[in-house]
């Protein structure tokens, strides 16, 4: 993912006065192009009326119509946005097939540095504030940094570019089933309304410990040791392979963790620093929260 | 009264919300005439904290949002920083509901606001349960 701070390219699907209104059937297939694509697009209606503008450089593409269109103009000009100098551009976009449409875009995002969408696929943790407790359940089990907290000790979603894709594991620590993935398959998880049932199937009351016998890392710790014994005899690394695959395909069937993110799992050294690490940011956020309430 | 903004979501990077669902509203919102708002995919805007969604969230307009789960929708701005307005907002499901039921809604000029737990509720709950911890 590329810098959160850089700006995607603002489109607008300009139909206001200097604007032929779009064929409806060519507006579906230009519109459903470039949201395919990711980018986001303002369609004026006749009014041609557009909100204020948020920072992004803006692209405003139409089919132009009589002399004092707006597509006429220079192709670029300068705007001020709450001290902010803002990029419009104007392309006419009549007769092109909505593949152009999207290369002109994408050209014109290229020319002005704006973000590109699509490089990423949005997969991360969202937390229901209405149900989080601030337990750092979360923040003491992922491996990959995704968690941290804010200057109040509550916690947050830091990192949401270093999630596992398809991974829901964390959702499944949370007691409290305030963890979603807007893109998960099914409820609650998705976002869906929490029932108790939901919450008695999905076993989210039970932490992980119950859920596979023992602590992940410690489970993961055990089967280590007991293979490093056995094929330290052996000497046979693809019967320790074997060993890690069982081992991981368990924690998978339990957890619901995909296999290629448990495959990409960092040593077993690594895995405890790791786990130490979470475990201490989880204790340091609980200590001080407690702290301030105390205080309060 | 002030007419509702629009908000369609494409969800670009998933296949959760079903192509003909999408196809329909969007068709169903072109043929309205109205302006609208439309993104590629609300949880990518989410995770960039996309300045576009303050913008979308601002000022007194009520918003209609056609995208998933009221749920996820609703914390996906929270994330990015713009909280959506209590009371100003209708969310429409494209994973669970038909394009017939949506695009009526959608377009109509009469609001039906989300009902969300408070937030105010839900503060007096986390007291409530890191009390019980």
């Amino acid at each position: 993912m590329s810098s959160a701070t850089q700006n995607p390219l603002r489109v607008v699907l300009y139909e206001g006065p200097g604007g032929k209104a779009l064929e409806s059937q060519r507006k579906v297939d230009v519109l459903a192009k470039l949201l395919k694509g990711g980018y986001q697009v303002t369609c004026t209606g006749e009014s041609g009326d557009v909100s204020a503008p948020d920072g992004s450089d803006v692209l405003v593409l139409g089919e132009a119509e009589g002399q004092d269109s707006p597509f006429s103009q220079s192709t670029s000009t300068g705007v001020v946005s709450e001290g902010e100098e803002v990029e419009v551009h104007f392309k006419d976009i009549s007769g092109q097939e909505p593949e152009t449409v999207l290369e002109t875009v994408s050209e014109v995002g290229t020319q002005t540095e704006s973000y590109t969408p699509g490089e990423w696929k949005p997969w991360f943790p969202v937390i229901d504030f209405h149900r989080c407790t601030n337990c750092m359940q979360c923040l003491s089990f992922c491996l990959f940094d995704v968690y941290g907290v804010d200057a109040e000790s509550n916690i947050q979603v830091k990192n949401p570019d270093k999630c596992k894709t398809n991974c829901p594991a964390c959702s499944r620590v949370c007691p409290d089933v305030a963890i979603l993935f807007p893109k998960y398959g099914s409820g609650p998880i998705n976002g869906d309304v929490v029932n108790q049932e939901d919450v008695n199937r999905e076993k989210m009351k039970v932490d992980i410990s119950a859920l596979l016998g023992g602590n992940i890392y410690d489970l993961l710790r055990d089967r280590h040791e007991k293979a490093a014994s056995r094929f330290s005899k052996e000497r046979d690394e693809g019967k320790a392979l074997k060993e890690r695959i069982r081992c991981l395909k368990k924690l998978q069937g339990d957890s619901g963790i995909p296999e290629e993110v448990l495959m990409s799992l960092p040593s077993m050294d690594e895995i405890q620093t790791k786990a130490k690490q979470a475990k201490e940011a989880a204790d340091a956020a609980l200590k001080a929260r407690e702290e301030r309430k105390n205080e309060g | 009264m002030t007419q509702p903004r629009i908000l369609y979501c494409h969800c670009a990077y998933a296949q959760v919300v079903h192509p003909q669902v999408k196809a329909d509203v969007l068709a169903g919102l072109v043929e309205s005439e109205k302006a609208f708002e439309a993104v590629g995919d609300l949880c990518e805007m989410s995770a960039r904290k996309d300045p576009a969604l303050q913008r979308l969230v601002s000022g007194d307009q009520p918003l209609k949002i056609a995208a998933c789960f009221p749920r996820a929708v609703k914390w996906l701005f929270d994330a990015a920083e713009a909280k959506l307005p209590e009371g100003q907002v209708e969310i429409l499901n494209m994973r669970e509901d038909a394009a017939e039921e949506i695009v009526p809604k959608l377009i109509s000029d009469e609001l039906n606001p989300q009902v969300f737990e408070s937030d105010e509720d839900s503060n007096s709950e986390t007291e409530s349960k890191e009390a019980e911890v």
